[in-house]
């Protein structure tokens, strides 16, 4: 059975600005690869999903302790855009 | 020199009749011989390297002793940050990336007094199986130079059989150490998941990422993975524990050992010669002294399908930080969404985009419980099964990859063919168990031919216990001819 997608849903979630063509594209691909994926569902039983480290480790926790960070400057060098010490980005919210 | 290995540079070196400077510059000539047709550096620093060497050469001058990777040259793949060194993950949302610290393997290898040569090409960020999704194109195989090296770790693993490095670091999501090592015909090991720190690795799959090493031979990879592996405070997933001496079983023998061939990773779709050549090496382990069983996996037939599921539905949150703000390529919006999506349209290529979308599906209301909810009851099956093999045999064999390199292009408009590349590797990703792959020799076509041992989580000792019987076994010691280098 072919997997029913909405590439322009799923493209939005991801933010990714993709062209009508391209989106038509990565569905029928994006099908193909799920109706094989789908596969999963013939797994007998109902085990419980397994989310657990395989060596059994658990949160790790750290002293509260006040330590050197990354140099501010060496950060922001990499940014296409900063200002006094801050990322720069476009407006957040429509005018 | 550059075909020594490990163990035998280490002993030169100490012996006074070879430099790490001199070993450098072999595998420099090394790499301007092979590159134009291998391309399996996206960048040497030579002028870093050099000073590496030339402290290595001090070091032994003054006495001082690093241990087994002191003056020997290592290739990192680029998707292992390196301070002041560009770090792309070959994607071209990174271009120009130059980060601002090393990853923890980095800072290890610097201290153990490794010469890093430089970084390695592989599929954008770590998805594919052959380099060719690389932003920065391919690498070709040094075995047949139309043909791919595998993938993702495929640069490091050409760097490694070519001699333009002694040892590679790959990562390993799906199978993307050992398949390239498989189809390059060298040593490649994936560690037990949080043995080996992946601060600084630009994450994938964080339930699945693992980085390991890509070396000439068994003994070489245990004394790398001695170096890499041990808790990081850093990477919040590291194991905190007593880690095993990874060299205690070498030179042991087979005799006694149980041995398990897994029933699901043959037949159709498993090229004859791989096949043979397999089925050969079990004989000779038997003839060794090991007791062969088979041994049946079936949740294995649906591995790929729970991985092609986990996987990107990961990576589609670990790459959601690529957003044009705080690193890499920005592209003009009017506001932060529409820049942010516009950036990461241009950014990504195909396949990184193919999965992020997938994931996003597989993570999204309604689709949730029937996808991702499911392939994590499919990872149970596996961890389950595992457990049922493992108490019966000490370690489980198996080819590395149904076949041998492939012909550039021939998988690339064909993602779940791609995809079928992985099909032996990606279980022990799934259950987080260590896993090797081992040449074995050529096919009739003169392509390498792995085999796979696989072990129970930190059981590495006995995983590189057998892997070295393979090797003396198998007495793989060709090296690529690269004939057609034009000097």
């Amino acid at each position: 059975m072919p997997v029913e997608i909405d590439i322009a849903h799923v493209a939005k979630l991801a933010r990714l600005d993709l062209s009508p063509d391209e989106m038509e594209g990565y569905r029928s691909q994006l099908s193909v690869i799920l109706d094989h994926a789908a596969r999963v569902q013939s797994l007998e039983g109902e085990p419980e999903p397994d989310v657990t480290h395989p060596l059994g480790m658990v949160n790790a926790f750290r002293a509260d302790e006040i330590k050197s960070s990354l140099d501010r400057d060496e950060v922001l060098a990499a940014s296409p855009e900063s200002r006094d010490g801050y990322f720069v980005v476009p407006p957040a919210l429509e005018s | 020199m550059a075909t020594l290995s490990i163990v035998g540079a280490a002993r030169a070196m100490r012996d006074g009749t070879l430099t790490a400077s001199t070993l450098l510059r072999s595998v420099l000539q090394k790499a301007s011989e092979t590159e134009a047709q291998v391309h399996a550096y996206l960048n040497i620093d030579r002028t870093g390297a050099e000073e590496a060497a030339a402290q290595a050469d001090a070091d032994f001058a003054d006495g001082i002793d690093r241990g087994p990777l002191q003056g020997i040259p290592v290739a990192i793949k680029d998707n292992m940050v390196t301070r002041g060194l560009e770090t792309t993950a070959a994607s071209q949302i990174l271009a120009g990336y130059v980060p601002p610290y090393d990853a923890t393997v980095v800072t290890r290898l610097r201290e153990a007094g490794a010469v890093l040569v430089g970084k390695t090409n592989l599929d954008e960020f770590a998805m594919g199986s052959s380099t060719e999704n690389s932003a920065y194109g391919t690498s070709y195989n040094p075995w047949d130079i139309t043909r791919v090296p595998g993938g993702s770790s495929g640069g490091s693993a050409a760097a490694v059989s070519v001699g333009s490095a002694l040892v590679g670091l790959g990562s390993d999501t799906g199978g993307s150490i050992r398949q390239p090592a498989s189809l390059c015909g060298v040593v490649g090991m994936k560690p037990t998941y949080g043995t080996v720190s992946r601060y600084g690795l630009i994450a994938f799959a964080s339930s699945l990422d693992q980085i390991g090493p890509l070396t000439k031979t068994v003994e070489d990879s245990a004394l790398t993975l001695s170096v890499l592996w041990g808790h990081d405070p850093l990477d919040a997933t590291s194991f905190r524990g007593d880690y095993p001496d990874p060299t205690a079983g070498l030179g042991r023998g087979v005799d006694g050992l149980r041995i398990g061939v897994v029933r699901e990773l043959q037949g159709e779709g498993y090229e004859p010669d791989v096949e043979s050549s397999v089925a050969q090496m079990v004989d000779k382990l038997s003839e060794a002294g090991a007791e062969v069983v088979e041994q049946s996996l079936p949740s294995f037939d649906i591995a790929l399908s729970a991985y092609y599921l986990i996987a990107p539905a990961e990576a589609s949150a670990n790459l959601a930080r690529f957003d044009g703000i705080r690193y890499g390529h920005r592209a003009p919006g009017d506001t932060t969404e529409s820049m942010m999506s516009r950036s990461r349209a241009e950014g990504f290529g195909p396949e990184v985009t193919r999965r992020i979308l997938l994931g996003t599906y597989a993570l999204s209301a309604g689709y949730y419980d029937a996808f991702y909810g499911q392939a994590q009851r499919v990872r149970s099956a596996i961890r389950a099964d595992f457990a049922r093999a493992y108490a019966d045999v000490d370690v489980l064999v198996s080819p590395t990859s149904p076949t041998v390199a492939f012909e550039a292009g021939a998988r690339t408009q064909d993602p779940l063919a791609m995809y079928l590349s992985d099909i032996c590797t990606i279980p022990c990703n799934l259950s987080g168990d260590p896993a090797i792959s081992v040449p074995l020799g050529l096919d009739r076509n003169g392509l390498p031919i792995g085999f796979q041992v696989m072990a129970p989580a930190l059981g590495e000792p006995i995983m590189y216990q057998v892997a070295a019987v393979v090797e003396q076994l198998a007495g793989f010691d060709a090296s690529p001819e690269l004939a057609m280098v034009a000097s």
